[in-house]
């Protein structure tokens, strides 16, 4: 009885068989659909009849169905077979055939969201209907993105060097912004994100990849505190530090400290180290915010964005009091994205009730998701019964 | 980004609702090349992969409240003026705000009577997302 291949075993297979494909003289795009069959195909069988050698089930479905489909082309277009049916002897891909399907899929040309599905697609196994679903848009639509994705990318030079960078970024947005459904089988992005981020860890010794491996398993291990009831934003502070994952945080804090040691440091590790500290505060009083700025001091000079100076900002306010967190705060251009929520928080430690309530009920008024409009809401409301328990006593 | 392309004939801030020909007095053919219009945008977006939903709303229907314990919901209407109706939406995702502005300008020139661009004022307003993001 062979032992059933469980769905992020079989995940796992896909770029592999891409890059067999690919060796046999398939182009990107027509071995990625061929795959993609494969693996629904599986997805339908597996289960009541799970093969021997699940990759050389892949393999050779995927290949006949390119076949099929060469062959459908060649005499829609009154051509002779030119692929030989019954492939050569091939070299076993490596890991560079698989790096460049990661730097193929989130090529620099691609619009982000069609860089992400597919990675989705190609390098993490997802089916399109899952992607779709992941993101709330019909399967059409999904299907529709990842083929005009491969239209743009096809007959690009294969010889060049990837761009890492690109690649990193698409994963984290798919890290970050993926939606957390409820439904029985809805895809986990995060999850995902991790997945095939650690995918990536492996095939490369870039400290920058480790540092944004780190960054999410550090996050991801808080990821049952930081809802309540309800689905209700629980803050940083106010989470029960209890319920973080502690084997994600050692993980984490492991990926993290084997790439510090490499001496290159770069946004992601940046950012890993402050969740790091985050995760290694044993209460929220105890966090270590000196040390926290001086990584943000060190982001900023990597990466000199808004966002960044927005959120040294806070730990500004939390290292050396408001008064300097709201002098580091006037340095950011308002339009910031949470300048208002951050303002507010700055300001309530400061003493001023009055502005804090109405900057909390701005930044309501301008949050992007329903969990953070309903936590400012309620800051808003918490502070303006603050000041009528003050004007009462 | 998702966004939703409100259409409803309120007109836009400082423009009262704009006086429609209403589509049943329509030349035929207007009336043609105005559905035309609107099934080909929704095809091209299907196309460009930012598609996601559209739908048109009948003009029957009613307002309708609470009424207080044991007591049925209490109606109004049905609507007298054409301009409280919300004649439907579209919902696209899309990679910018920029590219949302865009799009929604060329649906307000679908033609209307006359062969002309309606020009009608379309709302677009950003989903809220209901993930907060990972970074809590």
């Amino acid at each position: 009885m062979t032992p059933p291949v469980d769905a992020a075993e079989l995940r796992d297979l896909v770029p592999a068989v891409i890059a067999v494909l690919g060796r046999r003289g398939a182009d990107f795009a027509s071995a990625e659909d061929a795959v993609q069959e494969a693996l629904i195909r599986a997805l339908e069988t597996w289960p009541d009849d799970p093969p021997r050698d699940p990759k050389g089930w892949l393999v050779q479905v995927a290949w006949r169905k390119f076949l099929d489909a060469t062959r459908s082309e060649t005499s829609r277009r009154g051509r002779e077979v030119a692929v030989d049916a019954e492939p050569p002897a091939e070299p076993v891909p490596g890991t560079e055939d698989t790096l460049r399907l990661y730097f193929l899929c989130a090529h620099p040309t691609l619009p982000s969201s069609a860089a992400a599905a597919l990675t989705l697609r190609a390098v993490g196994g997802l089916t399109t209907r899952q992607i779709a679903a992941a993101y709330l848009v019909p399967e059409a639509t999904m299907a529709q993105r990842i083929s005009r994705a491969k239209k743009r990318i096809a007959g690009l030079p294969l010889d060049q060097p990837g761009d890492l960078a690109t690649v990193l970024r698409v994963l984290y947005l798919v890290f970050n912004e993926g939606y957390g459904g409820d439904s029985p089988d809805h895809t986990d992005l995060a999850a995902e994100a991790i997945r095939v981020t650690r995918q990536l860890a492996a095939l490369t010794d870039e400290p920058e990849v480790a540092g944004l491996l780190a960054l999410m398993l550090l996050h991801h291990a808080r990821r049952d505190s930081r809802t309540g009831p309800g689905g209700r934003l629980v803050p940083l502070a106010a989470q029960d530090r209890g319920r973080w994952d502690t084997r994600l945080i050692a993980e984490g804090v492991a990926v993290l400290q084997a790439a510090l040691a490499r001496d290159r440091l770069g946004e992601y590790q940046a950012q890993a180290a402050i969740a790091a500290l985050h995760a290694d505060a044993p209460s929220a009083a105890e966090t270590d915010w000196v040390q926290i700025v001086g990584w943000y001091d060190e982001l900023l000079a990597i990466t000199d964005s808004p966002v960044v100076r927005l959120n040294r900002a806070v730990a500004v306010g939390e290292a050396d009091g408001a008064a300097a967190g709201l002098a580091a705060l006037a340095e950011v251009a308002p339009d910031v994205p949470r300048h208002a929520a951050v303002a507010a928080h700055l300001h309530e430690h400061a003493g001023d009730l009055a502005r804090a309530a109405d900057l909390y009920a701005e930044a309501a008024g301008a949050a992007a998701s329903v969990p953070e409009r309903d936590h400012l809401t309620r800051e808003a409301a918490r502070v303006r019964q603050r000041i009528r328990d003050a004007s009462a006593s | 980004m998702r966004y939703l392309i409100l259409k409803h004939y309120q007109g836009g801030p400082g423009h009262p609702g704009m006086d429609y020909t209403p589509m049943d007095q329509w030349q035929p053919e207007e009336v043609d090349a105005h559905m035309q219009y609107m099934s080909d945008f929704a095809r091209r977006l299907q196309d460009t992969g930012e598609f996601v939903d559209s739908q048109a709303l009948s003009a029957e229907g009613a307002f309708v409240r609470h009424d207080g314990e044991g007591r049925p919901p209490v109606t109004d209407g049905p609507f007298a003026e054409t301009k409280d109706l919300i004649a439907g939406w579209m919902i696209i995702d899309v990679e910018s705000w920029d590219r949302a502005l865009e799009l929604a300008g060329e649906l307000s020139a679908a033609p209307g009577a006359g062969g002309r661009p309606i020009r009608e004022w379309l709302e677009v307003r950003p989903f809220l997302t209901a993930a907060p993001g990972k970074f809590v």
